[in-house]
């Protein structure tokens, strides 16, 4: 009978409690869900958190402090140091995660959108609007990602906008190949063909009937993509041509505090800690995600 | 349960002094988060050397379960928790790996549903029938490749020095299932282990498949559990029966005394649930098994069949150990059932009347829907860079009506072309030639999306695949709520009230509103897609085979549910199938479609009794019927489906014609022979002779 309780209560209980819950029990999805929610919190809390301004030079005002330039490693009144301009590593770092945290979402949703548009289409349709989709995709994905992410961007200008259409450009074709693979299956299944009998447009059967139908394998994807946006962000920073100075962006830090690895290596460690803790707690985060879908 | 019931047995088979199998008090359960699951609880069964057992029962009953943990192959979390499993009289849970995997080879063969699951599509027929005896028997390439020739000549594979060099995907699906058994008898087995081996294929292949089984059965004198949930094909194969019901063994015995005088209610249930060859809708409906099997988490203290059973007495039934009984005078027949004594006797509905019947079928209605001439013709590109193509002919020359109010059957094996006759009617393709009248339109050439509004309202279509008929991301109630404002009209609210009255109106409670379809059984999901299909206030629903993938149980129910809502809204119904007995029972006129082309076309009573089209005939022989004493001869089709590429210039079914009468058959298109009454016949023969020559092959 206790038993038969619990079936009804797990019923009641919604869909997205029920995710949740089910993502309570794999360890490693609780590992990842734990540090993409620590660095949101960081982000969200910035300004309470950071003790300085993060592009001030020598920000503390606490009497007789040793004078960054003169020795930059952690003390008791720069928590994680100060870089080689002398300006407060932690609060830049915590500033940091705003930028990341912001353009990397923005990022891949906008790819998403129009990932999932294109796939839907191509998938859809087939014929020659499949064939014009298609192809350019493999165009795309014949360039090694980062030659196109430099092309762009050193085109475009670094800017949060232009790496945001630089990530629309090189991962959507990704994208179209997974929902275009979806729907071509979806497209033949029954409830397409009754959806068509009732006289349904196209965008309605592509975007009521098929589109909801891809969420499964693309939460994953979606989690890891945000990994994979995560580090192209820090790689371009690293290359120079992430958001121009003075923003905190976490691989321009390690940009220009490689030189000094030998000297001063907590000012590169520190941004370094910081994209690959977030990364692997994407990755970590898909992990578990599939782990439920596979069980769902 | 009873431990004296293995001796029994072993008696009553004097030819053997051991069975081949023995399972004793056998508890198979898997492990899960939620804790352990007795799946079959408490099983206990023996099998004699070269005995056939039928495990028979609704999906979910435990019948595979058993198959695997014979097998061995329960996977991770499954497991034999208690008692023993003994495969000639050794303990198999005590067997090493290798010990193991010898027996599997050479004592212990598993034929499953889907041939290719069985089949390495990289490797040549010869080569995977070679392996056993090379790996198992010490033979060299040379003999075991006259080996696998031999065993594919005897599962009459036609020029079997042909298919060891060919590829699996090169056989068709009857082709393949006969090489699993081939392999599977490779190294002459003493039990074979078959999972719903005929269940994909069609009725003339399974009816061939059958015989093959039950004749090697004899020559190898090899032990075969038989699992289906198709009780008639299990009357062909085998000697005893196990109902299973809830991982547990209702009822069993010999097959004939079970299916004669069944005991359990749950196989009389099962035996009242399906349509006997005899019976219509006009004598009387069918009586589905209530509700469904319970999940194995919640198995209840008693009878895990009270809950469904008519019979149950609420202060027996539902506590206690349910005993299993042996009936007096029957030896063998064991049912696990209290009241078995106070049942009243069971009987078999057969028809009273049949003047009823004629009187309802003399009377005509307006025909509604006339598909005259139709022709589909698919391109299908030969080249890969276009410009080259060949024509499939899909449909030849179909000539039907449907009246209002009135069913009409379309029956064929696959590729028939009764799919492709529903995706023109429902304007998901186009005709080549012909037209097709609904009321007062010519809708053959009108793509569904250039249809008007009044025209989709009127055609509506009920789909075979209870898994895909429901977009799994959306609620039964938007789904029913989106037909009625699209097909009606309706404003929001409005289409809430009625998608309410329509669930009703095809049995749900109307909180299965916000479910989602995987809440759902098949059962539940084939009446919400009648209810979206019913939704426009249809004039004619297509329905294909909407019935073929559900339990015997859950069939009866919406066959009936069918008959009902047809009689309330006047429907005209076109119902396509495989199966002769269902539609013997719903069906007003039949059309029997071969290769495209209708062969015999009439009302039920005209087709389902002589003359019959040679084809007819072979279909309504080879349809497995689960009545002791009306099993009738089979004639079995030799010869290939031409393809249907092929430019046919004589009779389409010449090649496969048991009654062929020479070479005007190759050469000359069969007549139409109409009977005063509209009995149609496509054949050569004269309709008297077609008659003389049936009623000799019936006696």
């Amino acid at each position: 009978m206790a038993q038969a309780e619990q079936v009804t209560r797990v019923r009641q209980s919604g869909r997205i409690w029920r995710r949740v819950k089910l993502l309570a029990e794999s360890p490693v999805g609780m590992v990842g869900a734990a540090l993409v929610l620590f660095w949101i919190i960081v982000a969200i809390l910035a300004p309470w958190l950071a003790p300085y301004d993060p592009n001030v030079n020598d920000p503390s005002t606490v009497p007789d402090h040793i004078d960054p330039m003169m020795d930059p490693t952690p003390n008791s009144v720069y928590l994680l140091g100060t870089d080689n301009q002398g300006r407060d590593l932690l609060s830049r770092i915590i500033w940091g995660s705003r930028i990341v945290l912001i353009v990397a979402p923005t990022a891949t949703l906008s790819a998403y959108v129009v990932g999932c548009l294109l796939g839907l289409l191509a998938g859809y349709y087939r014929g020659w609007v499949d064939t014009l989709i298609s192809r350019f995709s493999d165009i795309v994905l014949s360039f090694p990602a980062i030659v196109l992410y430099i092309l762009i961007i050193t085109r475009l200008g670094p800017s949060a906008l232009n790496v945001v259409i630089a990530v629309i450009f090189i991962a959507s074709p990704q994208i179209v190949r997974i929902v275009r693979g979806i729907t071509m299956e979806q497209r033949e299944l029954d409830y397409v063909t009754a959806a068509k009998m009732r006289g349904e447009s196209s965008l309605y059967i592509m975007l009521v009937e098929i589109l909801p139908n891809t969420r499964g394998p693309l939460i994953v994807d979606a989690c890891l993509r945000m990994g994979y946006t995560t580090i192209q962000i820090g790689v371009l920073g690293f290359l120079g041509l992430g958001l121009p100075p003075p923003n905190a962006d976490w691989g321009s830090m390690i940009k220009d505090a490689y030189a000094m690895m030998s000297s001063a290596p907590h000012m590169s460690l520190f941004p370094a800690i910081a994209i690959s803790s977030l990364v692997v707690g994407f990755s970590l985060l898909a992990d578990g995600l599939r782990e439920i879908s596979l069980r769902d | 349960m009873t431990p004296s019931r293995t001796d029994q047995e072993i008696r009553q088979h004097p030819k053997s002094d051991r069975p081949i199998l023995e399972l004793q008090n056998v508890c198979i359960s898997y492990v899960t988060r939620a804790g352990r699951i007795d799946v079959v609880p408490n099983l206990s069964f023996s099998l004699a050397k070269g005995e056939a057992l039928g495990l028979v029962g609704e999906s979910g009953c435990g019948k595979s379960t058993v198959a695997y943990a014979i097998m061995k192959y329960l996977g991770g979390a499954g497991r034999v928790s208690e008692g023993k499993i003994l495969f000639d009289g050794r303990d198999m849970a005590t067997m090493t790996a290798n010990e193991l995997r010898d027996i599997r080879g050479r004592k212990l063969a598993m034929v499953y549903q889907d041939p290719m699951s069985s089949l390495n599509p990289t490797m040549r027929i010869g080569a995977q029938l070679e392996e056993v005896p090379i790996l198992h028997m010490g033979a060299s390439r040379a003999e075991a490749r006259e080996r696998a020739i031999k065993m594919l000549t005897e599962v009459n594979l036609p020029d079997p020095q042909t298919i060891v060099e060919r590829y699996p995907h090169q056989l068709s699906g009857g082709q393949q299932q006969r090489v699993v058994i081939a392999m599977a008898l490779m190294a002459e087995p003493d039990l074979l282990v078959m999972d719903e081996p005929t269940t994909g294929l069609d009725v003339t292949v399974e009816a061939a498949v059958l015989d093959l089984v039950a004749q090697l059965r004899r020559k190898h004198d090899t032990a075969i559990i038989f699992i289906s949930h198709n009780l008639g094909t299990v009357l062909r194969v085998c000697d005893r029966v196990g109902v299973m019901y809830f991982g547990e063994l209702a009822e069993e015995g010999p097959i004939r005394d079970v299916f004669a005088n069944p005991r359990h209610p749950y196989t009389r249930g099962l035996l009242d649930s399906i349509p006997t060859m005899g019976a219509d809708k006009r004598s009387r409906r069918l009586n589905p098994i209530v509700g469904q099997v319970p999940s194995a988490l919640l198995r209840p203290d008693g009878c895990g069949f009270a809950s469904r059973c008519s019979f149950m007495d609420p202060t027996r039934c539902l506590s206690g150990e349910i005993p299993t009984i042996s009936m007096s005078g029957e030896a063998q027949h064991h049912v696990k059932c209290l009241r078995i004594a106070e049942l009243p006797e069971h009987r078999r509905f057969q028809v009273v009347s049949d003047d009823q019947p004629e009187a309802v079928a003399a009377e005509n209605n307006a025909e509604i829907l006339t598909i005259d001439h139709l022709h589909k013709i698919y391109r299908q590109s030969t080249s890969p860079f276009g410009g080259e193509y060949r024509d499939v002919r899909a449909l030849t020359d179909v000539e039907l009506g449907a009246q209002r109010g009135r069913t009409l059957a379309v029956v064929g094996e696959s590729g028939c072309g009764k799919s492709s006759l529903a995706k023109i009617l429902t304007g998901i393709e186009l005709s080549t030639k012909g037209k097709v009248r609904l009321m007062e339109w010519d809708i053959g050439s009108v793509p569904v999306a250039s249809r008007s509004q009044a025209q989709k309202k009127s055609i509506q279509m009920v789909f075979q695949n209870p898994e895909s008929t429901l977009n799994p991301s959306h609620t039964v109630g938007y789904v029913i709520r989106r037909a009625l404002q699209r097909l009606k009209g309706l404003r929001a609210g409005e289409a809430r009230k009625q998608a309410q009255d329509l669930l009703r109106q095809v049995n749900l409670p109307a909180e299965f509103a916000s479910r989602r379809p995987r809440q759902l059984s098949g059962g539940q999901k084939q009446r919400v897609a009648i209810a979206r299909a019913l939704a426009g206030d249809p004039t004619v629903v297509i329905a294909d085979e909407p019935v073929s993938a559900l339990d015997v149980s859950v069939q009866a129910a919406i066959i009936n549910l069918l008959i009902d809502l047809q009689d309330q809204r006047d429907t005209t119904l076109v119902f396509i199938s495989h199966d002769l007995a269902v539609v013997r029972f719903l069906a007003d006129s039949v059309a029997v479609m071969y290769l495209g082309r209708v062969v015999e076309y009439g009302t039920v009573d005209q087709v389902y009794s002589p003359p019959f089209h040679p084809y007819t005939e072979a279909l309504l022989s080879a349809a497995p019927v689960a009545e002791v004493g009306k099993e009738r001869t089979r004639i079995i089709l030799e010869g290939t489906l031409p393809s249907t590429t092929e430019q046919i210039t004589g009779c389409a079914f010449a090649s496969r014609c048991p009654r062929k009468i020479g070479a005007i058959c190759d050469t000359q298109p069969p007549p139409e022979q109409i009977t005063p009454q509209g009995h149609r016949v496509l054949c050569h023969i004269p309709l008297s002779d077609l008659t003389k020559l049936n009623y000799q092959a019936a006696e």
